[in-house]
């Protein structure tokens, strides 16, 4: 018998076991629903297919009888619009101010300590404050996403430019190139990879930030719809809700993926 | 028209002596090998050369000025590794330093300049034998090619000295044959002094036209930062024999055992 490290699945067994959580979760939320279903026809903790099924037509096809729109492209169209703000503007301080520490040392003495301690404040803690400075508008939530992942970019991306190595820079240098030159041409098409890495790590924060911030105080969003509804215990909106907003992450962190392999070919191998 | 002139040069860290009383003449397009045991400031020699350190003590004049404290385009380098960009292509990577020199602020040339720039690139491809691979990028590369790279970007800028730090130590020993003969041609081709360090002490004997060598005159175990290293030997080459070679392997090599004895486990 060989040890189990070194048993391989083939690819068509892989992809069936990768299928095998997904469907048991399935049965078991069928049963789940039934059992309770059985007991209590009112029940709405584990709605029915078809009373999940109503509530995506109400939500996603029909358009809502108040406000003309369809709630769910409405919401999805205002999360997504922040999120966007957001996850820009913090890559434009992320790779300023990264860039900025990791190569200035100067920059480095004066910037990085407070960074660092920038970056240990809670910015849920202070979500009080942009609601008080920015209002309740759209401004706020974007700050709240800025301020939460901005500073995990600056300081990963000064990680990243101090570790190119030594010897390019000097080479870089050799070949008469000034401090501009050689961020420009040197340093910054080299950080711009890791930037979509770094950036596809901090999606989740993103989303956190965001949604809490829609949940306090919003008028639409996935994140605002979820909080509402919540009040009326209805699972069967929330939980369409909550795949959404999931394939809706896994499509982006799918498509960072793809822009860094397809625009920057020489990075998988840059290792070497 | 290039001549170095180094002149009691000590270099210090605190109570750590690396180097000690340097005296050095070069006249134009010389070709020098450095040998020497680990630790015996070949390293921290070719980092002044390049501007990365300042001597302690002791005048250092390129062409009767001083050497500049930072990197610059009259002198180039070649490392053992990573000096080449990883995010241009082989030609991308040649062209650089054109780019650099013509365009102050984008860093990059366009239209007839930039042809020109390419045509000079692509020749200077051309005299290291990448021009089949000018559009790969720099992991696709052998080391060896990558080695012949990193010479071509820095020889394109006809720097006044060219310095290499072990440029071929990383290779498979087949290919030093080859790369010896393409550092000889471009040496008399572009007329720049190189220095070039190296472990192998064959290597050293082979190329160039005079062989220095770094070394401890005195090893002291109670206070072995006190003394440092200078240069032992300096040997116009061509007049070299066996027992030279066998002297020399024998001082280093007594040099790098008393290292290794003192380095903490």
């Amino acid at each position: 018998m060989r040890r189990i490290i070194n048993l391989r699945p083939s690819s068509g067994s892989a992809a069936l076991l990768a299928a095998l959580p997904f469907f048991l979760l399935l049965i078991a939320y069928l049963l789940g629903s039934s059992a309770r279903l059985a007991e209590n026809p009112e029940d709405k903790l584990l709605p029915a297919f078809s009373k999940i099924g109503a509530a995506i037509q109400q939500y996603a096809i029909d358009p809502d009888p108040r406000s003309g729109e369809i709630l769910l492209w409405a919401d999805t169209a205002a999360s997504l619009a922040r999120l966007a703000w957001g996850l820009a503007i913090s890559a434009v301080i992320g790779l300023t101010f990264g860039i900025v520490t990791g190569i200035i040392p100067y920059a480095r003495a004066g910037l990085s300590p407070f960074i660092a301690a920038l970056s240990l404040i809670p910015p849920l803690a202070i979500l009080p404050i942009l609601f008080i400075v920015f209002g309740l508008g759209e401004l706020s939530k974007v700050v709240l996403i800025v301020i939460g992942i901005a500073p995990f970019l600056v300081r990963d991306l000064a990680l990243r430019t101090a570790e190119l190595p030594a010897e390019q820079i000097i080479k870089a240098q050799t070949l008469g190139a000034s401090s501009w030159q050689l961020t420009l041409r040197v340093v910054l098409p080299q950080l711009l990879p890791r930037l979509l890495d770094s950036l596809r790590l901090s999606l989740g924060s993103a989303w956190l930030f965001l949604i809490a911030a829609e949940a306090i105080a919003a008028e639409n969003g996935l994140g605002y719809r979820i909080f509402l509804i919540r009040r009326y215990l209805a699972m069967d909106v929330i939980l369409p809700y909550v795949l959404w907003i999931t394939l809706i992450a896994f499509a982006m962190d799918y498509l960072l993926r793809t822009v860094t392999r397809t625009a920057f070919p020489w990075y998988a191998g840059a290792g070497k | 028209m290039t001549t170095l002139s180094i002149r009691h040069l000590y270099k210090e860290y605190g109570e750590q002596v690396v180097l000690e009383n340097v005296n050095l003449e070069v006249k134009d397009n010389e070709f020098i090998t450095i040998v020497g045991a680990s630790g015996c400031g070949k390293t921290t020699f070719l980092r002044m050369l390049l501007g990365e350190e300042e001597p302690s003590r002791g005048t250092f004049l390129i062409d009767g000025t001083p050497l500049p404290n930072e990197p610059g385009p009259d002198r180039g380098i070649v490392f053992q590794r990573y000096s080449v960009f990883p995010h241009l292509t082989v030609l991308g990577n040649v062209l650089l330093g054109l780019e650099l020199a013509a365009a102050t602020l984008t860093g990059r040339l366009f239209g007839a300049q930039r042809r020109a720039a390419l045509d000079q690139a692509r020749d200077m491809l051309d005299s290291v034998g990448l021009s089949e691979a000018q559009d790969k990028y720099p992991h696709m590369l052998s080391g060896g090619m990558q080695q012949r790279l990193s010479i071509a970007q820095s020889v394109i800028k006809n720097p006044k000295v060219l310095l290499l730090d072990e440029p071929f130590a990383a290779l498979d020993p087949g290919l030093s044959a080859d790369m010896h003969k393409l550092i000889l041609k471009l040496w008399e081709r572009h007329k720049m002094n190189i220095f070039m360090i190296t472990h192998d002490l064959k290597e050293g004997f082979e190329l160039g036209t005079r062989l220095l060598v770094f070394d401890k005159v005195r090893l002291d175990p109670q206070a072995p930062g006190r003394f440092g290293a200078t240069i032992t030997y300096d040997i116009p080459l061509g007049v070299t024999g066996k027992k030279l070679f066998d002297e020399l392997t024998t001082t280093t090599q007594r040099t790098e055992r008393f290292v290794d004895h003192l380095a903490p486990a």
